[in-house]
């Protein structure tokens, strides 16, 4: 791999990743906010407006950063990839023009109208600016996993005679089936988050005996859509999910898998690692005939190997794709066992006083973060070595204009801005969880 | 058809970038000048406070529909002005945490140290998007395939192998600075009261005879290093109404601005209006010319996406225009009036 090629994805990479840490938590409180709101009104409750004007702030400070970081993304695709906006620009700059249109001017109008238009919109004017973000940033999210399914499986498309690729049905792109699915699985993965860390930092004021009264409402409604998106993200989307891969991208499937060699009754690792000199995986533990089944619901079904398959249309770095893989499923399996263990302790009505468990749910907030940001380095270096999958490779895609040297100065000056946006974030959600949920709602004014 | 079409769309969403987000950029280059103090410069915020946020995303939609619109030219322009628009990005960012971030602590260092941010990076936007426009009007050197890569500068000439800074490229760059200064001085004279009021009315007054100059001078440099953007106003004299409203929004601005701020804020969008407009509208159906070998230059028939896209385009597109017109009337509607020292906080 030429140097330009490294840099110009290392610089995607690294600029996508800190870029999905503040989203995946505004997209997954938005629900949960807007499920607060919902619950103030019905049960005309105030503590529960209380709890909606506290976790708007921390939402605030994430949406701030989410935007600023987001900005370079839209750019890279012209700045870093010029070859691959140049060929698929007609078809995947729809999905990304429709997002500024169609989500970004809602979420950006009514975010200022939620944070601080209580008092002038009312009960239900606020409820429906909460309502409004939640639906922008959710939009938002279809357009972007829309663009990405598409690489991942080009439908709608026909290649014309340079090269270009030129869309032939607007309604094949926007309803692709891997965005469906692609799109549920993102989405469960980032209401994970915002459960957890609703969760966490109720758990964490209940821990130092600080706002029990709001921490518990917390840790309830964090609990509750932990439960239900843990096991949502594993059966039907995470499931359907695999089911795709198996069969629109067998030879990532074998990569993620660690299977290098075809077989009938493939066997599920559950750990092991990939020796990718040698073809084989070391050390494995396995559940027998388990892939089959997963895969192609037949205990001896066969599953192809990376042997099926020409060496230079395997994923270019197995290893981390299959370690990638392994650890957001097995982060996954134990968020559903930590929120099935809380969810009986809530039912029971133990859990606020079980102080193992809230340590549990406080300690266990980064792992949604670490376990989505695996989900999409395996989308992502599954896809390889393949911009659009199996029609565009990524050594076909980059800047050519752009020389290695320039795109490690940007490279190193993203990593700088972001170690400085790290420690204005840290310092900021420290002062707000520090300052606690306040009683009247926000003028904003001075404090 | 289509492509003229899209070449009108996309002219006309940066124009409504330029006009909005132009005012809040403004705000932060006049930030000291109406702002003497802590908390005058609180109201500066205040005042821009909501709408910043929705204003810059008319960047990020124009670029949207730019790339999918014309991929050629996002892909030769993204990538051949690489530096300077990574730069422009950090700007983004420090800019947007700053007006984002300054109000969270009520502490006199921390609030400053942001002013300053902001003051510096918004300066340094709007120096960057008026030589972004010099350099789309005096082209770039264009390889076989449509692509190029300019340095930073090099003799500050305007031949066939310029840099992004030559001498007229940091006259737009300095033109910009100014028109954005003097529409951010009669917005804010629009929702300030008071002293302050009349403090942005005196920085207003004086960047607008600055900006006459540069207007002045601008004008004639632009023919000079373009002559051609005469062709399309030659053959279609009706046209001449953009340039027309650059010095009758100029005037206009100038009369309005001492009893009616509302129209003086309009006749200030009418020149800007004038000055973005009257360019791209004179390169038609160019749109980045190229400085070495002409027929290269990119046009909207050799740069414009399939037509089926385009064709699809068309209505999703107007859908959502007419979505975020109502969603921006609705925005400015709850935050109308004059903000105070004594009016809460809206931004975000």
């Amino acid at each position: 791999m030429d140097d330009a090629l490294l840099i110009h994805r290392l610089h995607f990479a690294f600029t996508i990743t800190y870029h999905y840490l503040f989203p995946q938590l505004t997209m997954g409180l938005a629900p949960l906010i807007v499920a607060l709101k919902t619950l103030a009104i019905w049960k005309n409750d105030e503590r529960y407006n209380q709890a909606a004007r506290f976790w708007a702030k921390i939402f605030g400070i994430n949406f701030a950063i989410g935007v600023v970081t987001g900005i370079p993304m839209e750019f890279q695709f012209g700045t870093n990839w010029a070859q691959f906006s140049r060929f698929a620009g007609g078809v995947i700059g729809q999905t990304l023009a429709m997002e500024g249109m169609f989500a970004f001017f809602l979420e950006s109008s009514f975010l200022g109208l939620f944070l601080y238009g209580e008092k002038r919109l009312g009960k239900w004017g606020h409820w429906w600016a909460a309502f409004a973000v939640f639906a922008g940033s959710w939009l938002s999210g279809y357009f972007i996993i829309a663009t990405d399914a598409w690489m991942q499986h080009p439908v709608g498309y026909e290649r014309l005679a340079d090269g270009t690729f030129a869309l032939t049905s607007f309604w094949a792109l926007i309803f692709n089936k891997w965005a469906f699915w692609q799109y549920l699985h993102n989405m469960g993965g980032a209401a994970i988050t915002g459960a957890f860390v609703m969760a966490a930092l109720g758990a964490f004021y209940l821990l130092s005996r600080k706002h029990e009264e709001q921490a518990r409402i917390y840790v309830r409604v964090g609990v509750v859509a932990g439960l239900i998106f843990t096991v949502l993200q594993v059966f039907p989307t995470g499931d359907q999910q695999g089911k795709l891969v198996a069969q629109h991208q067998p030879a990532t499937l074998a990569a993620m898998e660690g299977l290098f060699e075809t077989k009938q009754g493939a066997e599920l690792v559950i750990i092991g690692q990939p020796n990718v000199k040698e073809k084989k995986l070391d050390n494995a533990i396995v559940v027998p005939n388990a892939l089959s089944m997963l895969s192609y619901q037949r205990w001896e079904a066969e599953v192809k190997g990376l042997d099926a398959f020409p060496p230079d249309q395997w994923p270019d770095n197995i290893a981390l794709l299959y370690y990638s893989y392994h650890i957001m499923v097995g982060l996954g399996t134990i968020f559903i066992a930590i929120m099935v263990v809380s969810g009986f302790l809530l039912w029971r009505g133990r859990l606020m006083q079980s102080r193992w468990m809230l340590w549990v749910l406080m300690m266990s907030f980064p792992l949604p973060y670490i376990a989505n940001t695996a989900g999409w380095m395996t989308a992502e270096l599954g896809r390889q070595p393949w911009l659009v999958y199996g029609l565009l490779r990524t050594a076909e895609g980059y800047s050519k204009t752009v020389s290695a040297g320039n795109g490690m100065f940007s490279l190193l000056g993203f990593m700088g801005m972001y170690t400085v946006l790290s420690f204005l974030f840290l310092f900021l959600i420290h002062r707000e969880i520090a300052h606690g949920p306040d009683a009247a709602p926000a003028t904003g004014g001075t404090r | 058809m289509m492509p003229t079409l899209w070449f009108v769309i996309v002219a006309l969403m940066v124009v409504v970038y330029v006009i909005l987000d132009g005012f809040d950029l403004g705000v932060g280059i006049v930030h000291w000048g109406v702002g003497r103090t802590e908390d005058e410069r609180s109201v500066n915020i205040k005042a821009i406070g909501p709408v910043w946020d929705g204003n810059e995303v008319w960047l990020l939609a124009a670029g949207g529909t730019l790339y999918f619109a014309f991929p050629p030219l996002y892909a030769a322009g993204f990538s051949g002005f690489y530096l300077p628009l990574m730069m422009v990005l950090w700007c983004l960012m420090l800019r947007g945490v700053s007006v984002e971030f300054r109000n969270h602590i009520h502490d006199s260092v921390w609030r400053t140290f942001f002013d300053g941010v902001f003051t510096f990076a918004s300066a340094l936007l709007a120096i960057f998007f008026g030589a972004a426009l010099g350099n789309v009007i005096r082209g770039v050197p264009l390889n076989e395939e449509g692509f190029f890569f300019t340095p930073l500068f090099t003799d500050f000439r305007t031949g066939p192998e310029p840099g992004v800074l030559d001498w007229y490229t940091v006259l737009t760059g300095v033109v910009s600075l100014v028109a954005l200064a003097f529409h951010g001085a009669v917005y804010l004279a629009l929702k300030t009261d008071g002293q302050q009021n009349h403090k942005a009315k005196r920085v207003a007054s004086g960047s607008w005879w600055v900006l006459l100059a540069l207007t002045l001078l601008g004008v004639p440099a632009t023919l000079s290093v373009r002559p051609q953007l005469l062709d399309n106003y030659k053959n279609h004299p009706w046209l001449f109404v953009v340039p027309a409203l650059v010095f009758a929004g100029l005037i206009a601005a100038r009369h309005f601005l001492r009893f009616d701020e509302k129209k003086a804020f309009l006749a200030s969008c009418a020149y800007l209006l004038g000055m973005v407009g009257f360019p791209v509208f004179g390169l038609y159906p160019v749109i980045l010319p190229a400085s070495n070998v002409p027929e290269r230059s990119l046009t909207i028939h050799n740069a414009a996406g399939p037509a089926y896209g385009l064709q699809v385009g068309v209505i999703w597109w107007a859908i959502g225009c007419v979505l975020a017109i109502f969603y921006f009337r609705h925005l400015y509607a709850v935050f109308k009036g004059k903000v105070s020292a004594e009016s809460a906080v809206y931004g975000h």
